[in-house]
């Protein structure tokens, strides 16, 4: 404090005061937290046909929903924070729960070495796709586009050659599938709260802890927000990109695990236009595209935020279509936010 | 060799296909000195620094340190004789708080086993305290980098290179892009680092800047040295005079007198 102290008297015409409410809103959060809260109550007033503010079942459906989103967008805005994008993400649910499918059907695998394999076949792909983007010095955006248009031809094709429709059904007919269905796809109480819920906070929370306490956290800023500075000063960016790019498989191939062992079936379309929705919840949550800062903690809030739109156009009993104009009109509200954020954190003072 | 200097360099040469970078250049600074690398654009200043620091290497001449010669192949072979360099984006990222870019690359960590964190609140204090002891004045050690001025990112990256234990401290222009006034504050870092032992070589176009801190003044024109002076053997006039080119601004000061006659 004594070095403030003289701070004060040495350079006073560049001292701004920065109050506890300049600061908190200055978080890359804040604009989440507000939105998600504004949602909540917005349906509140609109959806009156239910009792949306207060019953259980309400609000174990669009948590349900929003799981669903906000597991992968974790690592995605990790990914982002590091400046990359992974388009892959959303087809990779479908691959992963089509091959689980595959391994315990037709492979008669116990459940779980079938999940443990998946797993890492999710590590996999993201391996391949890091290394990809690293050597190639390509954008992620096309990189993973490419692994994208690739593994929904593999998903649609194999299923159709292995089933000869395009799901993979009776998943639920390998042996251990009850004891992996209740740590991954179980109800957890009589409002049938989904433990997949508790993935998510936890994922978050794991997420969250890494970005902000780790060393890796320091490395995922650094490589997002001036690689060429980040490697001046020894932080292996090549590194910390490709782990990225695996923790985002992986965690969709979690995903595939999980929706495969709650719906027994997996379609070949599964997961297909959610790598949009992981994006939409990072930015929501104060992500910036070019990288170098965001929030994991923001972006479970974005995912709240759209999985309450989800099931709040149907609860109001509005056409359901509306949910993309929603999901449009949030994002483009959240990017302007963003920018003012951005430009506010870069300003010289 | 009659004395042996922390960092010398003798005769250093360079090409770039055919053309001479730098042609012989020599020179050396000691512990708890400053030696000024002067030159205006094109001089050579750059590529004479990126050989000192690794990044490029001799084409003929040797580089010295505690008399003993060195070969370094890369800037990473540099600073493990603790060499550092201060380049003119700095190595920060403009969005991460200053604790963290202070650190980064080498975060302090605590934790049991595999599971370690970065040690924060020891990071801050040490950021706290090693930028107090350079007099520099950061308000919140959790401010984002790019709301600081210029002077102040120059004062924290030199404040990072001294607290890693920088024997030798490369500074590439670093008073250039600052007004008048953050330019002192600059300046005056680096009579605090030199002051706490540490040996400086600073490249600057502006014989204003270096000649308050130097101790010792080198020239360069065109990839040549016009000299190697110690701050005795030289005044701020004549510092100036050479760094101007000399007899080629006389030359060009005639041809407009001339030009003005004809007028």
């Amino acid at each position: 404090m004594a070095t403030e102290t003289a701070a004060h008297t040495q350079h006073d015409e560049r001292l701004v005061s920065v109050g506890p409410l300049t600061r908190l809103l200055s978080r890359p959060d804040i604009g989440a937290f507000l939105g998600a809260i504004a949602v909540f109550f917005a349906f509140g007033y609109f959806a009156r046909g239910v009792n949306w503010l207060g019953d259980p079942a309400i609000a174990a459906g669009w948590t349900d929903q929003a799981a669903q989103y906000g597991i992968v967008a974790v690592p995605v805005a990790l990914l982002m924070i590091g400046g990359e994008f992974d388009l892959s993400a959303g087809v990779m649910i479908g691959s992963s729960g089509l091959l689980l499918g595959y391994l315990a059907t037709h492979a008669h695998m116990n459940i779980w070495p079938a999940i443990l394999l998946v797993l890492l076949f999710g590590l996999a792909i993201g391996f391949v796709n890091g290394l990809t983007v690293v050597k190639t010095r390509l954008p992620s955006f096309i990189v993973t586009l490419a692994t994208f248009f690739v593994l929904q031809g593999v998903n649609a094709a194999g299923t159709l050659k292995l089933t000869g429709t395009t799901a993979i059904d009776d998943i639920d007919s390998a042996k251990g599938f009850t004891s992996a269905r209740h740590i991954f796809a179980s109800d957890l109480t009589h409002w049938s709260f989904k433990v997949k819920v508790l993935w998510w906070i936890g994922l978050t929370l794991v997420g969250a802890w890494l970005l902000a306490k780790s060393r890796f956290g320091n490395w995922i800023y650094s490589a997002g927000g001036d690689p060429n500075a980040a490697r001046n000063v020894g932080v292996p960016v090549a590194r910390t990109k490709i782990t990225l790019f695996m923790m985002t498989s992986g965690t969709a191939a979690l995903m595939g695990v999980i929706e495969a062992l709650e719906l027994r079936s997996m379609q070949s379309k599964e997961g297909i236009g959610l790598e949009f929705i992981f994006i939409i919840c990072a930015v929501v949550g104060g992500c910036l595209l070019t990288g170098g800062y965001g929030s994991v903690i923001g972006t479970l809030f974005g995912a709240a935020m759209l999985g309450m739109v989800q099931l709040g156009i149907v609860d109001a009993q509005w056409d359901s279509n509306w949910t993309y104009t929603f999901q449009g009109a949030i994002l483009f509200a959240a990017v302007v936010l963003n920018l003012f954020v951005r430009n506010r954190a870069q300003k010289v003072k | 060799m009659t004395t042996t200097h922390l960092l010398e360099a003798d005769a250093i040469t360079k090409y770039y296909g055919n053309i001479v970078a730098l042609k012989g250049i020599s020179t050396y600074v000691n512990a708890g000195e400053v030696t000024c690398i002067l030159g205006d654009n094109g001089a050579g200043k750059s590529s004479f620094i990126k050989i000192l620091s690794g990044v490029h290497q001799a084409d003929d001449g040797s580089l010295l340190v505690d008399g003993e010669a060195v070969a370094f192949t890369s800037p990473r072979d540099a600073r493990a004789k603790g060499i550092a360099t201060v380049y003119q984006d700095l190595a920060m990222v403009p969005l991460m708080s200053v604790w963290r870019n202070f650190f980064l690359g080498a975060e302090p960590r605590k934790g049991l086993g595999p599971l370690q964190w970065v040690d924060a609140a020891k990071a801050k204090s040490i950021v706290r305290r090693e930028l107090g002891e350079m007099g520099i004045d950061i308000r919140d050690p959790d401010q984002p980098v790019g709301t600081l001025s210029g002077g102040e990112r120059q004062s924290v990256a030199i404040a990072r290179a001294v607290y890693f234990g920088a024997r030798v401290l490369i500074l590439d222009e670093p008073t250039s892009a600052l007004g008048v006034k953050q330019a002192g504050v600059v300046l005056k870092y680096v009579l605090q680092a030199r002051d706490r032992g540490v040996a400086v070589i600073f490249i600057t176009h502006n014989p204003h800047h270096a000649y308050p801190v130097g101790d010792r003044f080198v020239i360069l024109n065109r990839g040549t040295s016009l000299g190697s002076y110690e701050k005795s053997q030289i005044d701020l006039e004549e510092l100036t005079r050479l760094m101007a080119g000399g007899r080629e601004l006389a030359e060009l000061q005639h041809e407009l007198a001339a030009i003005r006659a004809e007028i």
